[in-house]
């Protein structure tokens, strides 16, 4: 849910976020309907509150994590959300299975508490912080991103967070750091397949240091107005709108800046198939298969065409200049 | 064998992709129906390849002569199967743009190997009635359906390729075992066979 202060402010609603005629007179007869007292009081209040929803509907699974209105720039896309029950049934997340079935059904032996984050490496102020500290070192900011799997299907998801930059800033990094590297968890006791032969654990993902500093890299704590769920990365995971969303960890303990390129997950799995950039590119397949399409999850029907992908996932007004003069065909 | 015995097994043929429709048309088929088609039907595909090769191999042990009546329908499931599957994949995946799907045959091979064992089957299911038995002469007919084995093992790499991604061989090698079992039993029997055809000629040959 976006909350919208004066200071704001003037805010265009989208289109798609207009309600139709015919529902606002319904619910307006609904609303009368329960003022007069027919349905109690109870159920007045709850009218009252659907009234003011915006957007984002909170599913009411798990604790409230609001964020507020972001400034940066392409920040909040206008595209259809993809469903809750889509975004948390439908995961790559290894160390719970294979199957896309899999973390929705397994993840829930995960524990998030209590949860810190080391950091370490080139920085001047190495530290642990606590979850509850690192929620509160900047404000938490609504970011509706699109996500691109490298598997050729996409969602549009409203995460809550705040620019990773923010933290990168606090913890002040020396000259010479050049990266910045992601080890996630990787405990047997509460995550089943952590051993499986798929990939080196645990799983390790990498930016370099100016990809890292861009705004729209979220170090994130929720989505849908709530904490994360267990399969999505609980409770603390990055998203990289305009990479491919292997390279967006999950359930992140430690953050370690250096000046050598770390090898990351994937590519040291296959790193003919996956490079340490892995911007979403439509014009650089995958060695297996076509990366020109995508499908975007629970939005079209079975039988519509897939959507074209575009450059840097539509972010390419944001993120290009970082790769200016890049072969992106070698640096894939 | 009771004479509604073939209806049942058409019948039975027919609750995968009767299940498949309904949980896609009930919204129970996942975020990504598509895909859930695409690899179901491979799947079941796979699983009447090891229903057909069961066939022989259970009339002879069993001594059920009567099963041989089945074999035929069963493998016209197989193709059945393998249509809906390669269907799915052409519209969900690939919107029937035949262009795409040529350049997608050359790039993986794993589509490549899966789209040979499909057009290797063609010509077994469509020499599956009497008269294409008698104009081909039982012998060559025999002989072209041997293909079956290749066919088999064409649709495995396919199936263990498209895994191999996720180095996720489990099931994969559950089907190869089967099949592996399935063919290992006939060349027992053919070696068996020998074996009594050369004592035969042996025991002429010493009275």
């Amino acid at each position: 849910m976006l909350i919208k202060t004066n200071a704001n402010g003037f805010h265009h609603t989208a289109s798609s976020e207009i309600t139709p005629l015919s529902a606002y007179q319904s619910r307006r007869d609904l609303m009368k309907l329960m003022a007069t007292g027919a349905a109690g009081a109870a159920m007045a209040s709850w009218a009252s509150r659907e009234a003011m929803a915006q957007s984002v509907d909170k599913p009411g699974k798990l604790a409230a994590l609001a964020g507020g209105k972001s400034a940066v720039a392409g920040a909040v896309t206008m595209e259809k959300i993809t469903d809750y029950k889509d975004a948390t049934t439908y995961n790559n997340f290894y160390e719970f299975g294979t199957d896309k079935a899999d973390p929705g059904k397994n993840a829930h032996t995960l524990v998030t508490k209590p949860w810190s984050v080391a950091i370490e490496g080139m920085v001047k102020q190495p530290k642990s912080y606590t979850l509850e500290d690192l929620i509160k070192l900047s404000p938490q900011e609504e970011r509706i991103y699109r996500l691109r799997c490298v598997e050729g299907w996409s969602m549009v998801i409203p995460w809550v967070g705040y620019s990773l930059s923010e933290l990168i800033k606090k913890v002040e990094p020396l000259s010479s750091a050049k990266y910045v590297e992601f080890v996630t968890l990787a405990d047997p006791k509460t995550m089943p397949f952590v051993g499986s032969r798929v990939l080196e654990w645990p799983y390790v993902e990498a930016l370099r240091m100016d990809e890292a500093m861009h705004p729209l890299a979220l170090l994130s704590f929720g989505m849908y107005g709530e904490v994360l769920p267990n399969q999505n990365g609980a409770p603390v995971r990055m998203v990289l709108p305009w990479k491919y969303g292997f390279k967006s960890g999950k359930s992140i303990v430690k953050i370690r800046f250096t000046d050598k390129e770390p090898k990351t997950a994937w590519n040291k799995a296959a790193a003919s198939e996956y490079g340490f950039y892995s911007n979403v590119n439509p014009n650089v397949d995958h060695p297996r298969w076509s990366q020109a399409s995508e499908r975007r999850i629970g939005e079209d029907g079975l039988f519509a065409k897939k959507r074209k992908t575009l450059m840097f996932n539509g972010y390419e007004a944001q993120v290009g200049q970082l790769y200016a003069g890049m072969d992106l065909k070698k640096n894939f | 064998m009771h004479p509604s015995a073939k209806v049942v097994l058409f019948a039975l043929c027919m609750l995968p992709i009767s299940w498949l429709i309904y949980r896609v048309a009930s919204n129970g088929a996942g975020a990504n129906p598509q895909e859930y088609l695409i690899r179901a039907t491979g799947d079941w595909t796979l699983r009447f390849i090891c229903i057909v090769l069961a066939v022989t191999p259970l009339r002879t042990i069993s001594n059920t002569p009567q099963l041989a009546r089945f074999r035929r329908m069963l493998g016209l499931f197989v193709y059945f199967y393998v249509v809906i599957h390669l269907l799915s994949y052409s519209w969900f995946d690939m919107g029937f743009d035949v262009a795409d799907i040529a350049k997608d045959i050359a790039k993986r091979p794993f589509i490549l190997v899966g789209f040979l064992g499909f057009l290797l089957l063609t010509p077994l299911a469509a020499t599956s009635f009497n008269k294409a038995i008698k104009a081909m002469g039982a012998k060559r007919w025999q002989l072209l359906h041997k293909l079956v084995y290749v066919i088999s093992g064409l649709g495995l790499l396919h199936f263990f390729w498209m895994r191999a991604g996720k180095n996720n061989f489990a099931e994969v090698f559950v089907y190869a075992a089967i099949i592996a079992a399935l063919l290992g039993w006939r060349v027992r029997q053919y070696l068996i066979k020998k074996k009594s055809a050369a004592q035969t000629i042996q025991a002429r040959a010493a009275t």
